[in-house]
């Protein structure tokens, strides 16, 4: 057996209702970098929080060995002791604090009297800056760097810390192209000095370039462990691998006949809020009345973003680009505006963004079309309980009454009272994002018959999804989304997972 | 299958009540709930009413029954209305997750600029008044551009505020006290309609406005009742329903005997009352009400939602100067004059009221009635320490305790919540 410094043995993991891990096994070298693919939730962060002590030991059952010896981290302080640090997808850095406070912050370098020795840590902090190829200063604060360069801080930070492995969840999802390959040629030059990486990525040419092998992992298990050495190996059969789940007949039948063009989009180019780069760009896509769009994208590929902006700009800057409503163009710049204008954007994440959940349903369902139950000014409350009521019924809300409280609902109900509050608006477009996200199967089919009843009665439905199997079952046409750019759009007759899965990652270079 | 409510929470005695799902509302008595589910509904809420009672029962044993003597009970309403109007507005800005620190330096300021007007230039009291309330506006203009369009926490802007316009009073006055007011204007606090019908020693007026007004309450009452009846929605089954008023009915009454009894109907009052109503129905009835509570509850959810955030927060702080210039007009009133030191600390009383009310330190939960139930107790517990003559340092320790346990009881209501999720 080879000389391996991290073994994960039949690691199991439960949510309540959910078993997010079952029985995986990953075994990684000393000395490479090992790569780990899947589709968003299969499972692949809960495993690194696993292993970084973020659930601690008694919350999973299996055995870690780290570098000979089995181990129970109770905390990610434990986990970083024995030499393993991960780097999280959102960087952890204080943007008011230098770099060198960040680098040392919770291991500050004392001196006399055990006050901080600056000149220490600020030499110290300079050559670590310099093992990472980062020409900075650091006394900068690390707010005014680029995400590039902050990630190149958190690496340097990883390295004041004695890594003995290094973990980097999605490393290069925000980097442009420069960067990116900056940060892949430090991830060589770590190897190099015998420090063990696991890099989480979606993007599969960084995978193919710089992994020795790679881990797949779908709905919670272990697929297969691929050496990329192996000339059979490509990318091609990373992604059946990722995607290899079956079909299954979840979802209703719906006979399809779209209609007329109800939403058009052309162009749609919007920058991040804060940094200079393009989320969205040059998107164009269409949705027909009575039709289901899907838009399938990976974490990062900005489908969020593109849905938001284009519902009232509530996401991003917006640069440039045209909205059409059944053929006329539309400016609708804020939320209400768009909402009067027909669109109707319920959010992924229903919890922060989609519900008041200390609130009753009824209030909740009303709030986005209070201006159709109220007169000068007064909200009508029994028109108001009524369209609740309504609402209830239809959708199936499994409530005591209308004036239960949200936040007591199981996430399938919710999602119901998301939806019913947005067809309150009346909408002709509605786009759902992630509309099944985090809720059990049987609502889910529930969802499903909601949407095809919509379409039905000739509304156009977009429906954003990571799951690709759900977007075969339901949608007509299925858009796909790499680095906010449509790489594709694929009719569902002609559509498998595989063709989606590989437009997806379709890196900016090989679009046409 | 789907779960249908969270695992801790109690569906068995809620289900109980729920409407079955076409019950026709052929009797009055449909899908009625009783007293229990009305009382456990909302701790949270019902609490504070019965920390009410308990205080004021309390003190009247205390006080050996002078705490509720005609005399006593008028001077509370006159002493702790200017906190009670100040707290109707601080209760909405704190629903909407915001806090006003400055409304006692706009009291100070509103007084200021109407005593100048009524007592150095000699003009009648209404456009001293008029004059209060537009700085008052203006005020809470100037506030609201700050937080809604800039930006800029509510906390920071009206602590700066809060010292401006404690400056601009010193500015206004001349670093020196202006008195006394006219009659005319003193009565805006201290009047009182007596005597119209006639009555020696009881106003027979004040009571025939009382019985008015719980005719209406009754009314009203009744009449949402049948609309919600027609609506096929649960209402407390009739009995009582009937009950309810006939305890409403009878507090009220005995609190206007007492009155009438005393120096009859205050000015006051019939404000006080007045703004109540009006705010009653703007926080439970309007769309801008719903648009203050949906930005308190969840702020991003209510911007994707189609509330235009930046005017809602506007008008709550234009709202909120506005009746902080109400609060200056009546404490200049009943104080006869304007002290450059006037309402130093009203905002912390304020806050109170909100709080102990049972408003969310967090935003999104709180109302009107409750704010006013949080100050009139704080009121009579002052009130009844001074009757007993206990020293005004144990007050000030006494009041910090109740604010304290007032919150805690919220937060601890919002944990036991949270857990059920």
């Amino acid at each position: 057996m080879a000389d391996n410094i991290l073994e994960m043995r039949s690691i199991t993991k439960t949510f309540p209702g959910v078993k997010a891990l079952s029985d995986v096994t990953l075994s990684v070298a000393r000395g490479e970098v090992h790569a780990i693919c899947g589709e968003n939730g299969a499972g692949k962060s809960t495993l690194m929080k696993v292993l970084s002590g973020v659930y601690p030991a008694g919350d999973y059952d299996g055995e870690i060995v780290f570098d000979g010896q089995v181990v129970s981290f109770g905390g990610i302080r434990d986990s970083e002791h024995a030499g393993i640090v991960i780097i999280h997808q959102e960087l952890a850095l204080v943007p008011y604090l230098s770099i060198a406070e960040n680098i040392f912050l919770g291991s500050e370098k004392r001196g006399r009297l055990g006050l901080i020795d600056w000149n220490l840590a600020n030499a110290e902090a300079a050559e670590l800056l310099r093992s990472v190829g980062l020409d900075e200063n650091p006394v900068t604060p690390v707010g005014q760097l680029g995400v590039g360069k902050q990630q190149l801080v958190e690496i340097a930070k990883a390295l004041s810390k004695d890594v003995k492995l290094l973990i980097l969840d999605e490393p290069t999802a925000a980097l442009n192209d420069t960067d990116s390959a900056h940060l892949l040629g430090l991830i060589r030059g770590l190897k190099d000095r015998g420090i063990t990486s696991i890099i989480i990525s979606h993007k599969l040419n960084e995978i193919d370039a710089i992994a020795d092998h790679t881990t797949i992992i779908r709905d919670g298990q272990t697929v297969e462990t691929l050496d990329m050495a192996d000339p059979t190996v490509d990318i091609d059969r990373i992604i059946r691998l990722m995607v290899g789940r079956a079909l299954d007949s979840y979802y209703p039948e719906r006979e399809s006949h779209p209609g007329a063009e109800v939403l058009r989009v052309e162009g749609w180019t919007v920058k991040h809020p804060s940094q200079d780069r393009l989320v969205v760009d040059h998107a164009t896509f269409d949705v027909r009345a009575g039709e289901v769009v899907g838009i399938a994208g990976l974490m990062g590929a900005g489908r969020t973003e593109l849905a938001m902006s284009i519902f009232g700009r509530s996401y991003g800057t917006f640069v440039e680009g045209r909205i059409f409503l059944h053929g006329k163009e539309t400016k609708a710049r804020s939320v209400s505006e768009a909402i009067h204008a027909g669109i109707a954007y319920a959010t992924e994440d229903r919890k922060k963004y989609g519900l008041n959940l200390i609130d009753d349903i009824a209030r909740n369902n009303s709030a986005a079309a209070l201006d159709k139950l109220s007169r000068r000014g007064f909200v009508d409350a029994n028109e108001e309980t009524k369209a609740a009521e309504e609402g209830r019924r239809s959708m199936n809300i499994k409530a005591p009454t209308v004036k239960s409280i949200v936040g007591k609902l199981s996430g399938g109900n919710q999602q119901k009272v998301v939806l019913s509050k947005w067809l309150l608006t009346d909408p002709d477009v509605l786009i759902l994002d992630e509309p099944t996200r985090g809720i059990d199967v049987g609502a889910k089919y529930e969802i499903y018959t909601i949407i095809n009843k919509l379409v039905a009665a000739g509304k156009a439905v977009v429906v954003i999804s990571s799951e690709l199997p759900e977007l075969l079952g339901i949608c007509d046409r299925v858009f796909t989304l790499s680095a906010g750019r449509i790489t594709g759009q694929v009719p569902v007759a002609e559509a498998t997972q595989e063709r989606l899965m590989t437009l997806m990652t379709q890196e900016k270079e090989l679009v046409g | 299958m789907t779960r249908s409510v969270g695992p801790t929470s109690e569906p068995q005695a809620e289900d109980a009540t729920a409407p079955k799902d076409v019950a026709p509302a052929a009797a009055l008595g449909v899908g009625t709930s009783d007293i229990r589910t009305l009382l456990t509904r909302n701790l949270r809420t019902s609490g504070i009413y019965i920390a009410f009672v308990v205080v004021v029962a309390l003190f009247a044993i205390l006080t050996g029954g002078t705490s509720l003597s005609p005399g006593n009970i008028t001077n509370i309403v006159l002493q702790y209305a200017y906190i009670l109007i100040l707290a109707i507005g601080m209760v909405i800005v704190i629903i909407a997750g915001h806090i006003d620190l400055s409304v006692g330096s706009v009291v100070a300021v509103t007084g200021a600029t109407s005593a100048v007007l009524v007592i150095r230039h000699d003009q009648p009291w209404w456009v001293g008044v008029l004059a209060a309330l537009g700085v008052g506006l203006l005020i809470g203009a100037w506030h609201g551009f700050w937080v809604a369009f800039v930006g800029i926490p509510a906390f920071i802007v009206t602590l700066a505020g809060m010292l401006l316009f404690r400056g601009l009073t010193l500015q206004v006055l001349s670093n020196v006290s202006l008195s006394p007011f006219t009659p005319e204007y003193g009565k805006i606090a201290s009047g009182f309609s007596n005597g119209l019908l006639g009555g020696n020693g009881f106003d027979a007026f004040t009571i025939l406005i009382f019985v008015v007004a719980v005719v209406a309450y009754a009314y009203s009452q009744f009449r949402t009742r049948v609309a919600r009846v027609r609506y096929n929605q649960p209402v407390p089954s009739f009995p009582l329903f009937v009950a309810q008023i006939v305890v409403v009915a009878a507090v009220v009454m005995a609190f206007a005997y007492q009155l009438a009894t005393a120096r009859g109907l205050p000015y006051v009052l019939v404000i006080l009352a007045v703004l109540i109503m009006v705010y009653g129905v703007v926080t439970k009835r309007t769309v801008f009400g719903r648009q203050v509570y949906a930005i308190g509850g969840n702020l991003a959810a209510a911007t994707l939602s189609g509330v235009k955030v930046k005017a809602v927060n506007f008008w709550i702080f234009v709202n909120m100067g506005f009746l902080a210039a109400v609060a200056g007009v009546v404490f200049s009133s009943r104080s006869n004059g304007a002290q450059p030191g006037a309402g130093n600390s009203f905002e912390l009383d304020a806050i109170a009221a909100a709080f102990i009310g049972g408003a969310a330190v967090t935003g999104g939960v709180g109302t009107v009635v409750g704010a006013m139930v949080g100050g009139l107790l704080v009121g009579v517990m002052s009130n009844g320490m001074q009757l007993m003559g206990i020293d005004q340092s144990i007050q000030s320790m006494v009041k910090g305790l109740v604010l304290l346990l007032a919150v805690a009881f919220d937060v601890y209501n919002k944990r036991r919540a949270g857990s059920s999720r």
